[in-house]
């Protein structure tokens, strides 16, 4: 039985530091997906809404906050909280309803409105909650975590800063010509370079901002694909929610430790590893059929890790496959050719949603100016706190 | 004015301290910090554990700084802010275990694989006295502290 369901529209409201309440970019995006799949709002039976979130935090908004904006049409609501992995949880969930034929046709939305500096824990004290204790007894930051796997690829690798700043010079560059992006200019290696350190070896220009921005996919049976005249919809081929596989032994925000493999060995696959491998089989498509990846670039040096996770290359040649050019825009298989977060910062409920944006518009041959010629198949992949896998496969 | 732990029951003090986790009754894993209610290995029903002093050594997996002061709940210790780098440690017991680098160190002094070796010192001082935590200190002369 095929798993597969229709992107008949997605949309998105332009990424940047707008001030304004979440449910505004979401209502935006939610609109223009409609629009670009020409669905009327009122056919719309289902409406999976991402909560914002503040470090882990749940809890600021559901799915009928943005079903109510929209204009409160007696759809079926689902929230998802999957941190970062918020958008693929949700748009799994719409799936699954989809599939089962309980629900046609669904929206699926998340949209965030972020502070200011460093993502930190909600006020009080809990000494019970490694989020918050993570920074009470060790000042152990988000870039400080991501800055721990960049240091590793350099003393196990031979990665090096004028790499990881590479990919934000290759990322920044594909991001000119995105409308939707916050950042679009171009950085060189010594823009990089002499930004300041944040936590060695990353500089600030190496770790995405946070941002405010809103995301929005139509999703809908074949069936419904067929009878509304689109023959060859974009399709989602496989969508990846996975947990990790105990034990997890790569260090993990927000925790101080990892799983002991004292009495059970290490799984065969890394957590990350485990994440695109799900899609794939899923999808019955391996990493040799990828067109384009949009990958979670929190930091530089992380994006390199995905390029191993997701299968595009082996443990620790990841630096080659960048310095070769193939993971840039006219190379073998571009990586993050939206720009990444490196133009976007991240909205967190929104993202893993925007990645599914760029890649429908890459598959419909609808990336202007930053076009992956002849793409047919995409693999988004994140993770989110907590242990949230994310990754959708999609083709045409 | 008395020293205390930043966190009751993490970590033990003295001339060797030790982060203070706990091993399964059942399958034997080890968790730090502390499990005490249902062991996480998925294929054990375990709800009983042993508090276990973990290895005082271990070998860096990697390692960073905060160049900038991180946003509360930490407490600086000093103003102006003073940077301090962070280590991941792999310890015998096939875990790895986060902690401040010792003062005095920085990430010159470290690099994935090296020795490294647990104390405890100030973390920050209150109303209440000064608090301690566990930090993990390059063993840059082997033979010299291994006496201890």
């Amino acid at each position: 039985m095929s798993h597969d369901v229709a992107v008949l529209g997605v949309g998105m409201h332009p990424w940047g530091k707008w001030g304004r309440p979440f449910v505004e970019y979401g209502v935006h995006a939610a609109r223009e997906a409609l629009r670009d799949a020409d669905v009327d709002w009122a056919e719309v039976d289902l409406v999976v809404g991402g909560e914002t979130i503040r470090n882990g935090y749940a809890g600021y908004v559901a799915g009928a906050t943005f079903a109510q904006a929209l204009g409160w049409n007696g759809a079926r609501v689902a929230t998802s909280y999957a941190a970062c992995a918020t958008g693929a949880q949700a748009l799994d969930t719409a799936r699954a309803r989809i599939l089962s034929g309980l629900s046609e046709v669904a929206v699926v939305v998340g949209a965030d409105t972020t502070p200011k500096g460093f993502l930190a824990p909600n006020a009080g004290e809990r000494w019970d909650d490694p989020d918050w204790l993570r920074f009470r007894l060790l000042g152990m930051t988000n870039p400080a975590y991501f800055a721990l796997y960049a240091r590793r690829r350099m003393d196990l690798y031979g990665a090096t800063v004028e790499d990881f700043a590479a990919v934000k010079v290759k990322n920044a560059a594909a991001g000119l010509a995105n409308p939707n992006a916050r950042y679009r200019k171009a950085v060189s290696t010594d823009d990089v370079l002499s930004s300041a350190v944040v936590a060695d070896p990353l500089h600030l220009l190496d770790i995405c901002a946070t941002s405010d921005g809103g995301a929005a996919v139509v999703l809908s049976s074949m069936e419904y694909a067929r009878r509304h005249g689109i023959a060859s919809p974009v399709r989602v081929r496989g969508i990846s929610t996975v947990t990790p596989s105990f034990p997890q032994t790569v260090i993990e925000m927000p925790n101080f430790s990892t799983d002991s493999t004292a009495t059970v060995p290490a799984p065969d696959l890394t957590f990350k590893e485990s994440i695109a491998y799900a899609a794939y089989e899923e999808a019955g498509i391996g990493p040799e059929d990828v067109s384009l990846a949009e990958v979670y670039d929190l930091s530089t040096a992380l994006e390199l890790d995905w390029y191993e996770d997701i299968g595009l290359c082996k443990r620790g040649e990841a630096e080659q496959l960048l310095r070769a050019g193939d993971t840039s825009l006219g190379g073998r298989v571009p990586v993050n050719p939206s720009g990444g977060l490196a133009c976007f910062g991240e909205a967190v409920p929104a993202q893993a949603l925007a990645q599914v944006c760029e890649v429908a518009w890459q598959l419909r041959g609808q990336a202007e100016g930053r076009q992956v010629e002849g793409a047919r198949v995409g693999i988004t992949a994140n993770q989110g706190l907590f242990g949230h896998g994310s990754s959708v496969l999609l083709s045409v | 004015m008395s020293t205390l732990p930043a966190i009751e029951g993490w970590f033990t003090g003295g001339q060797s301290p030790a982060l203070l986790g706990s091993r399964c009754t059942s399958c034997g894993t080890v968790f730090f910090p502390r499990l005490t209610s249902f062991c996480r290995n998925p294929v054990c029903a375990g709800t009983d554990f042993d508090e276990v002093e973990m290895s005082r050594r271990g070998t860096v997996w990697s390692y960073t700084d905060a160049r900038y002061q991180p946003p509360p709940p930490y407490l600086p210790r000093t103003d102006p802010y003073v940077p301090f780098a962070l280590c991941a440690v792999e310890l015998p017991e096939g875990i790895v275990v986060l902690g401040q680098v010792a003062d005095g160190y920085g990430v010159d002094d470290l690099r994935v694989g090296a020795e490294v070796e647990l104390v405890v010192e100030p973390l920050y001082s209150d109303e209440t006295g000064e608090r301690s935590i566990w930090r993990w200190k390059p063993v840059t002369e082997l033979g010299e502290e291994a006496d201890r």
